[in-house]
């Protein structure tokens, strides 16, 4: 097991580097001094070179590479221009934003996936798994933006059940938390919530059909043990693995979001960043967000090599 | 249904007349409903079962023998109607809810398929089935259930039962699955198996073993068994009874030695000469003539008429299961039953 | 004797990696005759059949069809010769291309090897379907409207169509029900009995050999332990292996089965000596240091086995 979960980080790897290596390079390689970019049209040439220098870029670029690696074994990303304080200072403040709205918006579309999944899958051809099916189809083909404007106007301008924009971190409460976290979780998860549905549904009418269902059943096994713990053991697979691509796709779904609602979050930052030339809280921001990935995609190998005992030896 | 004229009782060939009777299936029927209505499956099976007697329900591909175990299991497909009765131990069972009916699974009727490969969930582990199966139909507790599950692998022939447990049906040989197969099958002190096909899918000295097996449980728990196979030769060696079908019809029913020996029904002869038998020193094999008709099309009348070489007028009209000599057979022209 | 060899095997042997699929295989088989080869699940009857058409490189051994050494022919050559060499296979449904009609999948391998005209191949796909007594109406449909026996005539129709010397028939009959497998070995028989075309037959199913072939080899562990004529194999059966065979056979009273314990070991450990001491009745101190050679048993029969040291060749 530890060595299955081993192998799967090694894997994991290039996911973080490679989006970082193509940061470093295209901040280095672009044309243009980045330092002069920074530092805006007023500086001084005292002012350029001292940036220089304090980003090491009077260095040749394999010493600038080295240093940069170094930097990031250590964590070590340094100041950030804009806000002149250390860029691991500054990252878990947004941070934590991204990583709740991200696991929150996995969560409700895990759940909403597999309950209409099931119940669609346990109703064939009923109208209910008509209704689900059709609504799968048109949850999948909006885009994120779209449903959150919707699910403000509805819930938050008209109902006003939720604030409109802003966020409470959960150390405030969770009513507090929730009532601002839920609706841009929801609409973030939408899209991938129709999708499991779909997943969900088909794999159950697949494994509905397999013999080892047909043994339980011929066993005495109740009908909630069959279908909720025989069959969906090996349904449920599918939708994991779906779930980590969805993973992915929220966190860089999550900009839209952060923006819409006026969420404190690493997206929005990241933008702002860029906008600021704030090369290093860049960095700080890209590294963060592979690392999420990364975290969230071994959870899920971990979820897959308990469900299934034959991969964990292969 | 007018076709069932003849009242026999089914058990009237018993080798073991004393015997109590476990299982007795009476007129059975199977449809399943589709979008242009209903498509018969099963016409009018009849057949019964004594403790300790194991009968044969021997066919091609396709002539519905699954779908009746099936039937009697009362785990048939969701669109199934099904007619006729079904007795077990002496309780009318085909008239409860299925939620009684599933009761009755594991604890008095125990299945066994033919490839134990997907039959056993592959992600849990074998203990966990069978502690799951216990603890359910005999209200055991968890080491309660394992001891026993343990005890069981070991009775049918598993070494290292308990690390057995803890595996997973991938990790089993295909001879080592079937015996899971039967532990699970007999763990809940049934008193009747139906096996589909339990050795169609091993080697042939592995068959011998399992054959060995199934025929050791029988007497020792005295279980009444369904065996359902499309080998003839299987049938002679392993079965009392025997029930010929073709097409979705019981065609022969009788003692199996009658059956296999000096079959009546034109089908059942057909089945037997087409085997390449051992030492018969042959050139050339006696086939039937064209092939099954699929389910729906199966002709008005006889089914087999299509294909049988004494086909004539008569057999426009279908042919009820009749007293033919020393077995029973649906046919107007019946064989010598002669060998 | 005056009789011609087509197929002569000597010391064929394949691994794929660490499993010994094939070892040490040798026979010839006479023009106009059938070598059947028996044996249990993964004893190498399909890899010695793929060897033979040179489906698979041997890893070592000599194949020489119609007195040419296969191992030495060019990719051309090779392609011209499998002409004479065709193959059907256990799964009527695989084996044919979906999408091809029969008329097509009759005609393609005579184009193939540029037989005859466009004319004289549509002929002989009419004469092929005639000599399986299917249909000239046929000719137009496509392998899905057919059932499996006519499947499987369609292929044996294709195996024909290049007038081959020799077929390889890998378990051709173990997917039909006996009322058509009947009809399909009566068909091959005939053929074989018109056109004296030499086979290859495999199968597990020890009925359909005795009933099929000449000569008969009994493999193991990819290994042949026993060969000889139909009547000797059957008659007097010399292997262990062989007389347990031939007393699992369902269809002599329970009380006559044999009880040969344990399961054929995994190819990747073939046990030491003789490969079947893990199972054989009669093993004893030699056979687990020892590997018996073949015997001459007389008559055309050949065995490995260390009990029939000594026994006179009669
Ligand atoms: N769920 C189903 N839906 C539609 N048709 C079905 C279903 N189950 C079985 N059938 C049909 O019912 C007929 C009988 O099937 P069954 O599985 O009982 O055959 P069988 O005698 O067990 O054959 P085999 O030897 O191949 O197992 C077949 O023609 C099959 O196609
Ligand atoms: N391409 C391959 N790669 C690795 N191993 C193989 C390959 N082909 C065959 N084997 C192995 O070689 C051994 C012999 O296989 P083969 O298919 O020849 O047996 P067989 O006698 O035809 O069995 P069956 O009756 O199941 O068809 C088996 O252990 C099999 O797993
Ligand atoms: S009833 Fe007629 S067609 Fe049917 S099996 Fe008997 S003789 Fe043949
Ligand atoms: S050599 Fe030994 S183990 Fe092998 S078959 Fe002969 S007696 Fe049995
Ligand atoms: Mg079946
Ligand atoms: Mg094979």
């Amino acid at each position: 097991m530890l060595r299955y979960l081993g192998k799967r980080f090694l894997l994991i790897l290039p996911t973080i580097f490679v989006p970082l290596i193509l940061v470093f390079l295209l901040l280095r390689l672009s044309p243009g001094d980045p330092a002069g970019m920074m530092l805006g049209d007023q500086a001084t040439a005292e002012q350029i070179a001292a940036l220089r220098t304090q980003l090491g870029l009077d260095q040749p670029i394999w010493v600038q590479f080295l240093l940069w690696l170094k930097g990031i074994v250590t964590l070590d990303l340094g100041n950030s221009i804009f806000f002149r304080e250390p860029v691991m200072q500054i990252i878990p403040r947004y941070a934590g934003v991204t990583i709740m709205l991200t696991l929150v918006a996995l969560t409700l579309a895990v759940v909403i996936g597999i309950t209409m999944g099931l119940l669609s899958a346990m109703n064939r051809n009923k109208p209910i798994d008509r209704g689900v099916v059709t609504t799968a189809v048109l949850g999948i083909s909006l885009p994120e933006f779209w449903f959150a404007l919707l699910l403000i106007f509805v819930f938050a301008v008209t109902l006003r059940w939720f604030p409109v924009a802003g966020y409470n971190p959960p150390s405030a409460g969770l009513v507090a938390f929730a009532s601002t976290i839920f609706l841009p979780a929801l609409a973030l998860g939408v899209r991938q919530s129709a999708l499991m549905t779909r997943m969900m549904r088909s794999s159950m009418l697949d494994v509905l059909n397999e013999p080892y269902i047909t043994t339980a059943r011929a066993q005495g096994l109740p009908e909630s043990k069959v279908i909720g713990q025989y069959a969906m053991r090996t349904a449920a697979m599918p939708v994991v693995t779906v779930a980590g691509l969805s993973a992915g796709y929220m966190l860089g779904g999550a900009v839209a979001i952060e923006i819409i609602f006026a969420l404190p979050g690493l997206g929005r930052m990241l933008v702002e960043a860029v906008g600021r030339r704030d090369y290093p809280l860049v960095e700080g921001g890209v590294l963060t967000i592979s690392l999420v990935l990364a975290v969230l995609n071994l959870a899920i190998d971990l979820i897959y090599a308990i469900l299934d005992p034959r991969i964990r030896y292969q | 249904m007018s076709a069932h004229l003849t009242p026999l009782p089914a058990d009237h060939l018993s080798p073991v007349p004393q015997a109590p009777t476990v299982l007795d299936v009476d007129n059975l029927s199977l449809s399943l409903r589709n979008a242009d209505g209903l498509l018969p499956i099963v016409t009018d099976v009849s057949f019964s079962i004594r403790q300790g007697e194991a009968v044969a329900l021997v066919g091609e591909s396709g002539c519905g023998k699954s779908i009746t175990a099936s039937a009697i299991m009362g785990i048939a497909p969701e669109n199934a109607v099904i007619g006729g009765t079904i007795t077990l131990n002496g309780k009318v069972i085909s008239s409860l809810s299925p939620r009684d009916r599933r009761r009755l699974c594991g604890r008095h009727m125990g299945f066994i398929f033919q490839e134990p490969m997907t039959a056993l969930h592959p992600t849990l582990s074998i203990g966990r089935q069978m502690t799951d199966t216990l603890r359910h139909n005999l209200g055991l507790s968890h080491a309660e259930a394992t001891n026993r599950a343990a005890e069981l692998l070991d009775r049918v022939g598993i070494p290292r039962a308990r690390d057995i447990l803890k595996g997973y049906v991938h990790e089993l040989s295909g001879g080592m699955r079937q015996r899971v197969m039967i532990a699970l099958a007999i763990s809940c002190g049934p008193s009747l198996i139906i096996a589909d096909e339990p050795t169609t899918a091993l080697d042939v000295t592995i068959q011998a073993q399992v054959l060995d097996l199934l025929e050791d449980m029988r007497r020792e728990f005295n279980l009444a068994m369904l065996f359902i196979t499309h080998d003839l030769e299987v049938v002679g060696d392993f079965c009392e009874k025997a029930v010929v079908m073709y097409a979705g019809d019981v065609v022969e029913r009788g003692l199996s030695a009658d059956v296999v020996n000096a079959p009546t029904h034109p089908y059942a002869r057909g089945l037997i000469d087409a085997v390449p038998a051992h030492d018969d020193g042959r050139t050339r094999l006696t086939p039937i003539l064209g092939t099954v008709p699929p389910v729906g099309q199966w002709p008005e009348g006889c089914r087999f008429a299509p294909r049988c070489t004494r086909a004539d007028a008569q057999c426009q009209t279908r042919p009820a299961l009749e007293r033919h000599g020393q077995t029973d057979a649906r046919c107007w022209h019946p064989l010598e039953g002669i060998q | 004797m005056t009789t011609q060899t087509v197929l002569s095997v000597e010391g064929l042997s394949k691994s794929f990696r660490a499993v010994k699929a094939v070892r040490d295989v040798s026979f010839t088989i006479p023009k106009g005759k059938t070598f059947g080869l028996v044996g249990e699940s993964g004893s190498g009857k399909s890899t010695t059949a793929r060897l033979v058409l040179r489906l698979v490189e041997p890893t070592s051994g000599a194949i020489s069809f119609r007195g040419r050494n296969l191992a030495g022919l060019s990719a051309r050559d090779l392609r011209a010769e499998r002409r004479h060499m065709q193959m059907i296979f256990q799964d009527p449904f695989g084996s044919l291309n979906p999408r091809m009609s029969v008329r097509d999948t009759l005609v393609e391998p005579q184009l193939v090897h540029g037989i005859g005209t466009p004319a004289e191949q549509l002929k002989t796909a009419e004469r092929l379907l005639a000599e399986v007594s299917m249909p000239r109406t046929a000719l137009d449909r496509y392998p899905h409207e057919f059932s499996g026996g006519q499947r499987q005539r369609i292929a044996i129709a294709r195996a024909l169509a290049t007038n081959p010397e020799m077929i390889v028939a890998d378990e051709p009959v173990s997917a039909l029900d006996v009322s058509v497998q009947a009809q399909v070995l009566n068909l091959m028989r005939d053929l074989q009995d018109r056109h004296g075309t030499t086979m290859l037959f495999i199968s597990h199913d020890l009925r359909v050999v005795q009933f099929m072939c000449d000569e008969i080899g009994v493999m193991y562990l990819g290994e042949i332990v026993e060969q000889g004529p139909r009547d000797r194999i059957y008659g007097a059966p010399a292997h262990p292996y062989t007389q347990a065979l031939l007393a699992s056979a369902p269809g002599k009273g329970s009380g006559q089965r044999a009880r040969l314990k344990g399961e054929i070991p995994s190819a990747h450990a073939v046990p030491s000596g003789c490969a079947f001491r893990t199972r054989c009745p009669h093993a004893f101190a030699r056979c687990t240091t020892e590997k018996p050679v073949m015997r001459d048993m007389g008559g055309g029969q050949k065995a490995a086995c260390h009990l029939l040291d000594g026994t006179p060749a009669a």
